[in-house]
């Protein structure tokens, strides 16, 4: 086999992206209006169990009939103004970004990812003090899973969102200390 | 009583000292920084405890095996050119930035989406929660984004950013940078870091380039000053090549 490159190493997003990354409509994967959409959201909390007001979330998920081909078109760009378009509402991109509010809260408004087993949708994790991202998964239900099934009970809790009414899903993301969300490493 | 930048170069040296020598006795390379990194004081309360957990990535149904994509609707033209985004033209030394973004098997990654974000050349950044008191600058916003090409080449742009002042401790600077956001084929393989300029004095002081306590890996976080690169009359080249880590479907349909 030949000798892999090695890889250009992470770094903290920092404090300043904020007029850089976030886009409109970045959390709103799901078309407007549309009947079966679902809100994931929740808190992003630090090792004292503060909220982190400067996070960035990324979400990629399956599309509701199990594709993983994605769509372009998650951040349309204005050639005329240099704003955005917002999203065309159409394509389901399987893509969103939202960074938490001052109340380091975040809402996704997507739909119901198709993915084979279990539903989830994978979320990349960046923050000031974070030197290198963090992928967790949100499961929008609990029952048989290769992941989940290795994990100790009060673990495995850190990855199901909770459901709520009106087709919502509460899923917080704690850094570190009690309740730490199970991060995960690709092999 | 705040922090020194002598406090701060202790345990800098402490932590690289343990490192080196780990890596003598036989450790692994780490190719990234280590998310518990006190002296960079934001990452205290911010890194788990807990190991991460892996997963296989084996299974071709694995969602993150995939990632988003992007595409001509995503960016304009413009975009990729910091320097003509306002009437006027910024203030700075202008800079070609270019290089390719690669899998660590070194094929190309091709028509991925690529965005920086960069202070002025006065070191400020136009985020109205940075405050400190250099100008910004009207004709400047320091906000780019690209497509990769063929080849996997990207190109900017802009001008050089300055070295800023931070709240670490007291006389914190950051070395000058660009920040990179960049997708694979995967989403495993997303990565946010940052560019740096070649021999820049500050980068002995800075926690936030030393939590890579590799140095080769440090390196590689270091542009190139290419002249061929350079535009006559223009702008200087700066070369900078990226690549991304983590498993990706083309692996497994490569059988892998
Ligand atoms: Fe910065």
């Amino acid at each position: 086999m030949t000798e892999r490159l090695l890889p250009t190493p992470s770094h903290t997003i920092g404090p300043f992206y904020g007029h850089a990354l976030p886009f409109p409509d970045g959390g709103r994967v799901a078309p407007q209006g549309h009947p079966e959409a679902i809100t994931l959201h929740g808190y992003v909390l630090d090792g004292a169990g503060e909220v982190i007001p400067d996070a960035l979330l990324d979400f990629w998920q399956a599309a509701p009939d199990g594709s993983l081909e994605g769509a372009p078109g998650s951040m349309r760009r204005d050639p005329s103004t240099g704003g955005f378009l917002g999203r065309g509402g159409v394509d389901f991109t399987g893509f969103g970004r939202v960074a938490t509010d001052a109340d380091g809260r975040y809402a996704l408004h997507t739909l119901p990812p198709g993915n084979a087993g279990l539903p989830y949708l994978s979320v990349c994790v960046f923050a000031r003090g974070l030197v290198h991202h963090l992928f967790t998964r949100a499961y929008l239900a609990d029952g048989a899973d290769p992941l989940l099934d290795s994990l100790p009970a009060d673990r495995r809790a850190t990855l199901i969102a909770a459901e709520g009414a009106n087709r919502t899903y509460r899923f917080d993301i704690r850094l570190q200390g009690e309740g730490e969300t199970v991060f995960l490493e690709f092999q | 009583m705040a922090l020194t930048q002598s406090d701060i170069d202790v345990e800098i040296k402490d932590l690289q000292d343990a490192y080196d020598k780990a890596v003598a006795g036989g450790a692994l390379v780490r190719n990234h920084p280590s998310r518990d990194y006190p002296p960079y004081r934001s990452s205290l309360l911010r890194h788990p405890k807990q190991p991460l957990v892996a997963v296989d990535g084996g299974d071709p149904e694995t969602v993150e095996l995939s990632g988003p994509v992007f595409g001509v609707t995503d960016i304009t033209e413009h975009d990729s050119d910091l320097t003509i985004q306002h009437r006027g033209e910024p203030i700075g030394e202008r800079m070609t930035v270019s290089g390719r973004l690669l899998d660590r098997d070194g094929r190309p990654v091709r028509g991925q989406l690529i965005e920086i974000w960069q202070a002025n050349a006065a070191g400020r950044y136009a985020h109205l929660r940075e405050q400190h008191p250099a100008p910004l600058d009207p004709n400047f916003t320091g906000v780019g984004r690209t497509l990769t090409n063929d080849q996997g080449r990207y190109r900017f742009t802009t001008i050089k950013p300055g070295p800023y002042p931070w709240g670490n401790h007291t006389n914190a600077w950051r070395p000058a940078h660009i920040h990179f956001s960049v997708f694979g084929t995967a989403f495993t393989q997303r990565l946010i870091t940052q560019m740096y300029f070649p021999s820049d004095p500050l980068f002995r002081y800075d926690p936030i380039l030393q939590s890579v306590t590799d140095q080769a890996a440090r390196d590689r976080l270091i542009a190139t000053y290419q002249h061929d690169l350079s535009q006559p009359e223009f702008s200087m080249g700066y070369e900078w090549d990226i690549v991304l880590d983590g498993p990706s479907a083309t692996w497994i349909e490569e059988g892998r």
